[in-house]
């Protein structure tokens, strides 16, 4: 494919990995591959019920095990200097530390068995043999009193709309209302959840997967009463994190205590069927759609109700219906949102979170209004294209969705879909279905900062404690500081995923290479300007009155703008003033202004082909068409990666993932990786992903919107639209599985 | 009791003193060799990101209890390149973006490995995509996974196989 | 995990004798053992290492035209195995359709056999079991039974066997070769796992010391060579249990059916075999009214566990895709996707006007 959007030397630039080379050898070192001296290994007990309180553990029977070297409980297990429970800011999240007995959820820690060995920790936990005082529980979906909660999300208005939907259902000449249910998912990173925690007094070494160095550090500060400059957290790489590891989790914070309680370091791993419980997850949803249109497709009303489950402790509120705020344009709006309490883990931010649940009930919500108007999915999109956001009115910042449209129609052959269901099949007599779906995701930024360093040698240093979790921050803030500093890339040094570094906000919400990116770049342009400073005011330099505005930086030189040929080198500037290196920080933040004028998204179109066997309903997605229009791409090669990765979730949404709970213990009975079924290599035959060129001048300098999160939505509901076109059944329970295509 | 074995790992014999029977080979690689390449993903045979390479076979290292490899020649990734020549799998993987976190690659690419050996895809990208379903990649790289297995496969045993199915992205 | 004396046997004799005692089992490639006691399911005392059994490992072929699997042949070994892949097609499918090509170059013949439930009620050691403890009772009754059996349970266990392996070897007339404390023996298949009835925790009929030692296919099993498939329906297109599975082999006479063999995966605490559905098949002409009524005979007696009643159709639907596929020929290579419903060609091109079924 030829590479677009080339706006740089680096920049834009289909460059591999820089951390490749440390992945594909065995190099790279996840938190778990530490082992300072004198490790110990820790290996938590967890309640198998879900509501109730800890009547007796074994300690004695752990503690004889040999090679045990102790065993936490409530009993012993030391004093924290701020209550767990303590919500001092929004992003804490209440966590179960063995303060006391109680059990709120299933899986929850009870207990911590340090050991020499990992084998002698994990039976010590074994022969806990917990008893309980167990409460009747209750995990159903609207099970509970429902109410409307204080907010959703991170903090948005539970319910927002514009316009009378009642007159605006009125007004409609079709109307359809139909309820979707989403499953609970659960992260499951590949790297489960893991501190290597090494204690010298009151300062702290802790090796552990986190999308927030900062936001860890602050944290367990508070927990411990120590400043947070005491604490020195490691985190290089990250394997996988998807909202899982944007707030600091109890195993990883048990693994720091258990450190403290013996005096040693310690490796606390989450084992697998542990992460089913106590590091977040998708809450299921059950949504309803209520939409009216005019004959010719134009929405008079979308009204998009979620009810939604939190836990009997927490308050996150998975925001299923804000996506109906931003994406289709529609004469009434109205987004409502309600929940009720269970006795489960708390739900917390999961890859897109409401967005990606969200899309798939409105996806097919649309598809059936069109199915009741004898249109086609795409003409009826089209038809209700939002030219600027529905409610709030404001214009895009940019929006190259009419495009990302047309380019997936034409790449996928979209035109020759027949309107009526089952009519395609392939040669072996499997039914053939197409379905579309739009993508849509905010382009928001965090906060965050940079350090650029310019050294007298000809190389840069860029530092920022930003974390790399697979979409490419090694890279492309690499690539973004090598543009910022002029020079070639090979000569640029990044330092990340190191609590020291200054801060580098938060890897998720597809904000990472937009702040970090951003502050990097302005960093880099300070360290320039700084050189500049130097050379414009040197009477020996080439340069000498050219002024900052008057000079570029490019290839490790800087130039006089209105004469290029009068040049010199970094090095020989710094080497004249007498200096080793300047540096220059930069911030990395939205603008305040631009984001009150402007509605800031990315877009796309997702096109889905699956085949359905008509007799025995098993489903297999043979092609997906994604175009996507996400601004400034500095990186075609990885962005497509994120790309393929998002829409492999959406495979994961519509068709494997869903967390089975027994109603009666309200515990996960498939809380493992044969049964939670996550898609397989053979799931994912075919894929593509367009990038469609997009300017955005207002969303942050570079014009960077994020792609971590936007190749979900749309494909779920795509699929979902598909397995509808093959089978001519419209099956609203997500994930859609094989039973129900039975007829 | 205590079980003294050796393994040849990554070429290099070793003597080893088990003092517990329990130890699988990804523990012993993990905790004791230091070779943390091989990663714990489940610990159940149920994701793939322990394969290591025994007596050239790929395996899942979390489900084979160490003490009943005596005398086995394991390969793990550190031991895959030679020298600075990094094995044709692994420079595949990285061409083709076949990995974004990384957790996984390491088994994803000795799987491979092992695939290639095993000599049954035929250089099918179908045969490949259900060769490598034992390994999951939770960030969603098994398109360029594919095409990097495939690219390798080509390397390996010379382009005299059966002609792959272009894929998508190729002709994009 | 608990601690647990390891012997290395270097004899079938010396094994057995190690086993006899409470508390021992045998270990072989470990990939079901060492997952069951990871999570708590199995803690055996002693570990009696089998790996090291000289002739265990070879498949041999009798004169008579039987086929000898020792207990110690990997699973892909013998999927891979040109001769097995000739005789016994349906069986190297089934091998490729299990597990993970990692899981598959470990795991043995014997261990297969002896593959236990993947009931999440019996590895939830929170959840009563009768498999587990007997006399607990079942959590499985009443609480999430999607994948469980509905054939051949009891109310003290609705468990199914998750082998895929053992469904062609039981539709082909297999038998498993045991050493004991009391000698050796032989015993078909179809004999050696036992329904749940009111001792669920009793899962095969061997003894304390008895050894798998090899499973013997029968010089008739080759005569379905020609007309042989395993199927098997996934919630996803590889690495997964089976949700319903079925082997078939049929021997043809002409234009008509000469010999009909059926066994049903991941209906049953053991591969299903349908005779009645086989009785009516002989001399039938293969016609997909007769295919119907076999399928309508191997599920006569089904009833739902639980939720699950799904699974009595899809049964049914995949004997009468099974006999479709079997009449139309064995193919001549395993499969790209063995034993998947998208096997056929899954870039089979569209047919872009209304389509003709092309299924019975």
């Amino acid at each position: 494919m030829p590479e677009r959007q080339r706006h740089g030397a680096s920049i834009g630039q289909p460059l591999t990995r820089r951390d490749g080379h440390a992945k594909i050898t065995g190099a790279a070192r996840y938190s778990a591959d530490f082992r300072p001296e004198g490790l110990a290994h820790a290996v938590m007990a967890v309640s198998a019920v879900a509501r109730g309180r800890v009547t007796h553990l074994d300690v004695a029977a752990a503690e004889a095990h040999p090679g045990v070297i102790a065993v936490m409980t409530p009993e012993n297990a030391p004093k924290l200097a701020k209550s767990p429970d303590l919500k001092d800011n929004p992003f804490a999240f209440r966590l179960d530390l063995l303060q006391n007995d109680g059990v709120r959820y299933a899986n929850q820690p009870i207990a911590v068995v340090v050991a020499e060995t990992l084998e002698a920790a994990t039976e010590g936990a074994a022969l806990l043999a917990p008893r309980y005082e167990s409460e009747a529980v209750s995990v159903a979906l609207g099970a509970g009193e429902v109410f409307s909660p204080e907010t959703i999300g991170a903090g948005s208005a539970t319910d927002e709309g514009s316009g009378d939907i009642a007159a605006g259902m009125a007004a409609a000449e079709t109307r359809i209302e139909a309820t979707y249910d989403t499953a609970a998912q659960y992260h499951n990173a590949l790297e489960p959840h893991s501190s290597v925690a090494e204690w010298d007094g009151d300062r702290l070494t802790l090796h552990t997967p986190t999308q927030a160095l900062w936001i860890a550090k602050g944290r367990l500060a508070g927990l411990f009463g120590i400043p947070p400059e005491n604490i020195h957290v490691v985190c290089h790489y990250l394997g996988g994190g998807f909202g899982s590891k944007g707030f600091v989790t109890a195993p990883q914070i048990l693994g720091i205590m258990a450190a403290k309680l013996i005096g040693r370091p310690v490796k606390l791993v989450t084992r697998r069927e542990q992460m089913f419980g106590p590091v977040g997850h998708r809450a299921a949803t059950r949504q309803t759609l209520k939409l009216g249109a005019t004959r010719d497709g134009t929405l008079t009303a979308l009204d998009h109700h979620t009810l939604t489950l939190t836990s009997q402790h927490d308050d996150f509120v998975e925001p299923s219906g804000i996506l109906s705020r931003h994406l289709y344009a529609a004469g009434a709006i109205a987004t409502t949102h309600a929940v009720s309490r269970a006795d489960i883990g708390t739900p917390i931010f999961m890859r897109a979170p409401g967005e990606a649940s969200g899309s798939v009930a409105v996806e097919s919500a649309l598809d059936e209004l069109a199915l009741e108007l004898d249109l086609d999915p795409l003409e009826i999109r089209l038809r209700n294209y939002a030219e600027v956001e529905p409610i709030s009115h404001r214009p895009f910042s940019s929006k190259a969705l009419r495009e990302c449209y047309a380019q997936g129609a034409e790449r996928f052959g979209w035109a020759s879909r027949p309107r009526q269901p089952r009519q395609m099949r392939d040669a072996d007599g499997l039914l053939v279905g197409w379905g579309l779906g739009t993508a849509t995701y905010p382009a928001g930024m965090m906060q965050g900062e940079a350090r650029a360093t310019l050294r007298a040698d000809g190389t840069g240093l860029i530092e920022t404690a930003a974390q790399d979790m697979g979409q490419g921050a090694w890279t492309v803030l690499a690539q973004i500081g090598a543009d910022g500093l002029g020079l070639p890339i090979d000569r640029i040094e990044l330092r990340i995923g190191d609590s020291n570094l200054p801060n580098g906000g938060l890897a998720g919400g597809s904000t990472g290479t937009a702040t970090s990116g951003t502050a990097v770049d302005n960093a880099a342009k300070g360290a320039i300007a700084a050189l500049a400073e130097l050379a414009v005011n040197d009477r020996a330099s080439p340069l000498y009155g050219a002024g900052n505005a008057g000079v570029t930086a490019a290839d490790g030189r800087l130039a006089r703008r209105d004469d290029p040929a009068r040049s010199e080198s970094f090095g020989e500037i710094l080497a004249r003033a007498g200096r080793t290196s300047v540096e220059a920080k930069g911030q990395g933040q939205g603008d305040p202004a631009a984001q009150k004028t402007y509605a800031m998204h990315a877009h796309g179109a997702v096109y889905a082909e699956v085949k359905v066997d008509p007799d025995l309903g098993q489903i297999r997605v043979t092609r997906l068409v994604g175009a996507f229009a996400a601004g400034r791409i500095i990186n075609p090669h990885l962005v497509r990666s994120q790309y393929y990765g998002g829409m492999i979730w959406g495979v994961s949404l519509a068709l494997h993932e869903h967390a089975v709970l027994d109603p009666r213990s309200g515990r996960v009975m498939n809380g493992n990786l044969a049964e939670y079924h996550i898609p397989v290599n053979a799931d994912v035959p075919s894929m593509e992903a367009i990038l469609v060129e997009e300017h955005d001048p207002h969303v942050n300098p570079l014009g960077i919107k994020g792609v971590g999160e936007i190749g979900i939505t749309g494909t779920a509901g795509a699929i979902a639209n598909a397995v509808w076109h093959a089978t001519g059944v419209r099956v609203r329970d997500i994930p859609i599985t094989l039973d129900r295509l039975l007829g | 009791m205590s079980f003294s074995i050796t393994l040849t790992v990554n070429g290099a014999a070793r003597s080893i003193v088990l003092e517990d029977a329990r130890v699988t080979l990804l523990d012993l690689l993990r905790e004791r060799l230091d070779l943390t390449g091989a990663k714990k993903g489940c610990d159940r045979g149920q994701c793939g990101a322990c394969t290591v390479l025994i007596d050239g076979v790929r395996v899942n290292a979390c489900l084979a209890l160490a003490v009943s490899h005596d005398g086995a020649s394991i390969t793990t990734i550190e031991g895959l390149a030679e020298g600075d020549a990094l094995h044709p799998v692994q420079a595949a993987f990285l061409e083709y973006d076949g990995f974004q976190c990384g957790f996984c690659t390491p088994g994803q690419i000795l799987s491979a490995v092992g695939l290639i050996q095993e000599g049954q895809t035929g250089g099918d990208p179908e045969r490949v995509r259900e060769g490598m379903s034992g390994n999951l990649c939770r960030c969603g790289a098994y398109a360029g996974i594919t095409q990097a297995v495939l690219a390798a496969h080509t390397a390996i045993t010379g382009p005299d196989v059966l002609p792959g199915r272009q894929l998508a992205e190729d002709a994009a | 995990m608990k601690a647990f004396d390891y012997i290395r046997a270097t004899s079938v004799a010396e094994a057995v004798e190690a086993a006899a005692r409470p508390g021992a089992a045998y270990l072989a490639a470990g990939t079901n053992l060492v997952d069951l006691m990871k999570g708590g399911i199995s803690r055996p005392d002693t570990l009696v290492d089998i790996t090291r059994l000289p002739g265990l490992d070879r498949i041999e072929r009798g004169a008579d035209g039987a086929t000898r699997i020792g207990a110690l042949v990997r699973n892909a070994a013998l999927a891979h195995d040109v001769s097995i892949a000739r005789r016994y097609p349906a069986l190297a499918e089934a091998l490729l359709s299990g597990a993970s090509g990692q899981l598959r170059n470990a795991a043995t013949t014997a261990g297969n056999v002896l593959q236990r439930t993947r009931c999440q009620y019996f590895y939830d050691t929170a959840s009563a079991c009768n498999k587990r403890d007997p006399g607990a009772g079942c959590a499985a009754l009443g609480g999430v039974t999607r994948s469980h059996a509905v054939l051949g349970w009891s109310e003290h266990c609705i468990a199914t066997h998750p082998s895929d392996f053992c469904v062609p070897l039981a539709a082909l007339d297999a038998t498993v070769e045991i050493e004991g404390p009391g000698g050796a023996r032989s015993v078909p298949l179809e004999a050696f796992h036992r329904l749940p009835g009111d001792t669920p925790e009793r899962e095969t009929i061997l003894e304390p010391g008895d050894l798998v030692v090899a499973v013997t296919l029968p010089p008739e099993a080759e005569h379905f060579a020609g007309h042989s498939r395993y199927l098997k329906v996934r919630e996803r297109t590889s690495y997964a249990f089976a949700v319903v599975s079925a082997a078939v082999g049929l021997r043809m006479d002409g234009d008509r059916i000469g010999e009909a063999r059926i066994a049903l995966g991941s209906v049953a605490l053991k591969p299903w075999r349908a005779r009645e559905a086989e009785r009516l098949l002989a001399g039938a002409a293969p016609t997909p009214e007769t295919f119907a009524r076999a399928a309508e005979a191997a599920l006569a007696d089904a009833r739902p566990s639980g939720d699950n009643a799904y699974k009595i159709e899809l049964a049914r639907r995949i004997v009468v895709r099974a006999l479709t596929l079997a009449a139309a020929g064995t193919p001549e290579r395993v499969p790209a996707l063995p034993a998947s419903p998208f096997a056929a060609s899954p870039f089979a091109p569209l047919t872009p006007s209304a389509g003709a079924p092309a299924h019975a």
